[in-house]
């Protein structure tokens, strides 16, 4: 299978002419949320339905720019984000269509508040 | 009376082994390796569908990493059955080629930490070697090299990965001494892994921000830091959650950028917070909570920790059973070996030992390719200075682990290369002006101490520009173009290319040098007994086999042919001497043929020489003979002492090997003997001539003593030795009489 990068280029063209003729940008060389769902699908035929589920909230994040993911990561560590922030993240992401990371956000609040992890 | 120990216990007490710390068992402290009073039991209670209960601890007392194991960690389809097994079914199951690795796989995916614990505790040394043969993801073995240098200097991390490569290695890790040049190591070791062979994996270890955005850029390929700990209060120290990490996990994922974890026994002591479990459960719990996560795979076996678990009772096997934990759970293991764990190599060796043989994903997480200096991670057991021995093992047993040998012209033309490379680079973006001086040193260093004065400033001034400029791996390769590195420019490209293909993301994925992936799910273990499994290629079981040591009898004769003398001429016949003070040196066969040096490193010539001149100063006469219809040394100089007039002689083989002898004796039963040729110098063969005139002018001279040495010489010329015997060998004929010669001048 020839994958097609985030950008909708097909991977197979991305070769060092393209560099030279200055046609690669970033999003080329971004994997598409469709082959992380693919993957998704390879590893649960491989007995591992959690890293399927990895690759399919990695395919949301897919979704997101850089500088996003990386905040998102921030808030959730330790101390970070009130119960409220973090609701209310989960509750934006999943009104974008994160449903997966949204639930992910949900779980780590309503955990974070019984262990007083929040701020 | 002195309270000082006997010398038998100074010897001892002086070996490297005794500079390792040895701790008594504390549960406590949480030193204790594979059990302690303080790991619960292992048991579930599963309410309609959900795990209520986990190890004994009901739901509302679940901390946070038995929450998220229990959320997403316990296939609860199959946990009753699976923990209704005894532990001893269990293990007899990881064991037994009979039952195959998914079905292992299936039921352990149900099972608590604790009743993984439990039955690991259980398996023997060699038994947890045949359940890593059996239930490693991967059918091919690899190997992982850190490249750093003290310096983060640019030239000589692309010649070191170029080299790392060149010697197997199919996944690099970097690091930094100063944070802020970590973006330049990454570029440097990328470029110089792309100069070593396409499809290498590449990853720089940092802090986990600064990691994923690296990675986010192209710069890195994988990563592997990402830190799990088996208690809360350890996890938060960390400045991190299960949330965070499974986040962290699916942002690498988010970017096609391979990711495991990475955990291990002792993290949690050191830092205090083992609550009196033992390592091994500690260590349950992080691979319950890096499947939970849906990472693809563990580094583990101690890393940090790893002398901590060395220092307790069976705490090398507890290493062996966390790699054996993270493969049992259908993950990618990355297997330590990579902090040196003991001053002593028996030590270090005993502990990497069952794992080459068993073969791992990656034998170690972290073979410093570098030497023990340079490696910013702390040394690694296993170092440039190790490259040969480690050759040397694989060869020995038959296994693959991962490395080759490489020619010496060939790791010359790829450091130069990759100098070049990143000099050209840095220089494009006019992020340092490197001198032909300064490649010339990093090509021909042995480490960072070989490269003179660096500039280490400018090494971080171009780790922040290539930070704060936004580089991407899409300018480095137009760079590389640019400044005529097409090959690597179009191996960087395979990689971004297979960043957006995805199959790297599964489980245990490498690639090749022709670009396959190798993964689980392309190259998935198929070991299921003798005659299965993997089995190295003939290609590649030549390149264990050929290590550059190895010589060949016509090698040795070619060495030896460079070394010949036109001293020796044949005169004619040998006839019997009626002189009484004459002594009569006999030489085997293939003197003056195809032997010419002994193995003392001493011309042959030159050793009758020193047998003349002590014959001469006792006032003998001295015939020298080639005694051609024996092999035997007894023998050689048995007719050398029949033909001499005193009846006295030496024998004396190509190899260096000497006795005297007297015609009336036994040919095994010899008066003097130097058996131990290679300790036998020009100052022994005089020696030798005087004692032998000595006997034959009826004197009892006193014995001359072999050398004694501590070499382990049998291992040094023993290989010598068959190639000198077969050499000898050819040249003997049962009905050639002996031959007198002259030593010329």
């Amino acid at each position: 299978m020839t994958a097609k990068a985030f950008s909708g280029r097909s991977a197979d063209t991305l070769d060092v002419d393209a560099v030279r003729r200055g046609e690669v940008g970033v999003d080329d060389l971004r994997i598409a949320p469709e082959t992380l769902e693919h993957q998704a699908q390879v590893a649960e035929t491989h007995a591992n339905p959690q890293l399927a589920a990895n690759f399919r909230r990695a395919a949301e994040l897919a979704m997101l720019g850089d500088a996003e993911v990386l905040a998102l990561y921030e808030l959730l560590r330790p101390h970070r984000a009130t119960v409220e922030q973090l609701l209310a993240i989960a509750d934006d992401l999943q009104a974008r269509g994160a449903v997966l990371v949204g639930e992910l956000f949900r779980e780590a609040a309503q955990v974070y508040a019984r262990r007083g992890l929040s701020t | 009376m002195t309270d000082a120990p006997v010398g038998r216990i100074r010897l001892m007490d002086a070996q490297p082994v005794n500079l390792d710390g040895f701790a008594v068992e504390d549960p406590s402290l949480g030193l204790v390796a594979l059990a302690s009073p303080q790991d619960p039991r292992a048991s579930i209670v599963v309410s309609d569908g959900r795990v209520v209960e986990l190890d004994g601890k009901p739901e509302a007392e679940f901390d946070f990493v038995d929450e998220f194991i229990a959320r997403h960690g316990i296939d609860v389809a199959v946990a009753e059955e699976a923990m209704a097994l005894t532990d001893v079914a269990v293990a007899r199951m990881l064991v037994s080629p009979d039952v195959p690795r998914a079905e292992v796989v299936r039921l352990v995916a149900g099972m608590t930490p604790a009743k993984v614990t439990q039955v690991l505790a259980m398996l023997r040394p060699m038994e947890l070697g045949m359940a890593m043969t059996k239930l490693r993801a991967r059918r091919t073995p690899s190997n992982q090299a850190h490249v750093t240098n003290r310096l983060d200097d640019p030239l000589l991390l692309a010649a070191d990965a170029a080299t790392a490569v060149a010697y197997g290695f199919r996944e690099i890790e970097t690091t930094v001494p100063v944070l802020g040049d970590a973006p330049s190591n990454a570029v440097a070791v990328t470029i110089g892994a792309a100069v070593g062979s396409p499809g290498v994996l590449v990853q720089c270890s940092v802090e986990e921000a600064m990691e994923l955005e690296m990675g986010m850029r192209g710069l890195v390929s994988y990563a592997e830091t990402i830190s799990l700990y088996g208690t809360e209060q350890v996890f938060i120290d960390g400045d991190d959650t299960p949330w965070s990490k499974a986040f962290l996990a699916s942002a690498y994922a988010s970017r096609g950028i391979k990711m495991r974890v990475s955990s291990g026994a002792g993290a949690e002591v050191l830092m205090g917070g083992a609550e009196g479990c033992s390592m091994l459960y500690l260590e349950a719990r992080c691979v319950s909570l890096a499947r939970a996560i849906g990472a693809q795979g563990v580094q583990n076996g101690g890393i940090d920790g790893a002398s901590v678990a060395a220092s307790v009772p069976r705490g090398v096997r507890e290493l062996m059973c966390e790699n054996v934990m993270v493969m049992m759970r259908n993950l990618e293991s990355c297997s330590g070996n990579d902090a040196l764990m003991s001053e002593s190599d028996v030590r270090r060796t005993s502990r990497t030992l069952p794992i080459l043989l068993a073969g791992s994903d990656f034998i170690t997480s972290g073979f410093g390719s570098i030497q023990r200096y340079d490696n910013m991670f702390g040394p690694s057991n296993w170092n440039a200075e190790d490259f040969d021995d480690y050759l040397a093992m694989q060869r020995d047993w038959g296994v693959d682990g991962g490395l080759r040998t490489a020619t010496a012209e060939d790791v010359a033309a790829l450091r130069r290369r990759a100098a070049e490379a990143v000099a050209a680079v840095y220089r494009f973006f006019g992020l340092a002006d490197f001198t032909e001086e300064q490649v010339e040193l990093a090509v021909d260093a042995a480490g960072s101490k070989d490269l003179g004065e660096t500039d280490t400033l400018a090494i971080l001034h171009a780790g922040r520009t290539i930070r704060e400029s936004g580089m991407t791996i899409v300018d480095v390769v137009q760079a590389l173009l640019e400044t005529g590195f097409e090959v690597e420019a179009e191996r960087v490209m395979a990689m971004m290319r297979a960043r957006v293909d995805g199959d790297y993301l599964q489980t245990a994925a490498i690639y090749d040098e022709q670009m396959n992936v190798l993964s689980l799910v392309t190259d998935p273990n198929d070991y299921a007994g003798p005659g299965t499994g993997y089995e190295p290629s003939p290609a590649r079981q030549a390149e264990i086999d050929a290590i550059r040591q190895q010589r060949s009898v016509e090698e040795l004769r070619q060495e030896q042919a460079t070394r010949a003398s036109d001293r020796l001429r044949v005169v004619g016949p040998a006839a019997a001497g009626f002189d009484p003070r004459e002594v009569v040196i006999g030489v085997s066969a293939a003197v003056g043929r195809d032997i010419w040096v002994t193995l003392s490193g001493l011309l042959v010539v030159d050793a009758i020489a020193e047998l003349l001149a002590g014959l001469e100063e006792e006032g003998c006469t001295a015939r020298l003979v080639r005694v051609n219809a024996t092999l035997d040394l007894g023998l050689v100089g048995l007719t050398a002492a029949r033909l001499s007039g005193s009846g006295i002689g030496i024998g004396m083989q190509g190899k260096g090997t000497a006795l005297i002898h007297r015609r009336d004796l036994s040919p095994l039963a010899n008066l003097e003997l130097y058996s131990v040729a290679p300790v036998v110098d020009a100052s022994l063969y005089r020696l030798m001539g005087v004692n032998a005139a000595r006997h034959a002018k009826g004197a009892t001279p006193v014995p001359v003593r072999n050398p004694y040495t501590d070499e382990a010489i049998e291992a040094r010329y023993h290989t010598k030795v068959v190639s000198l015997v077969a050499m000898e060998r050819e040249h003997v004929d049962p009905l050639a009489g002996p031959e007198l010669l002259e030593l010329l001048p």
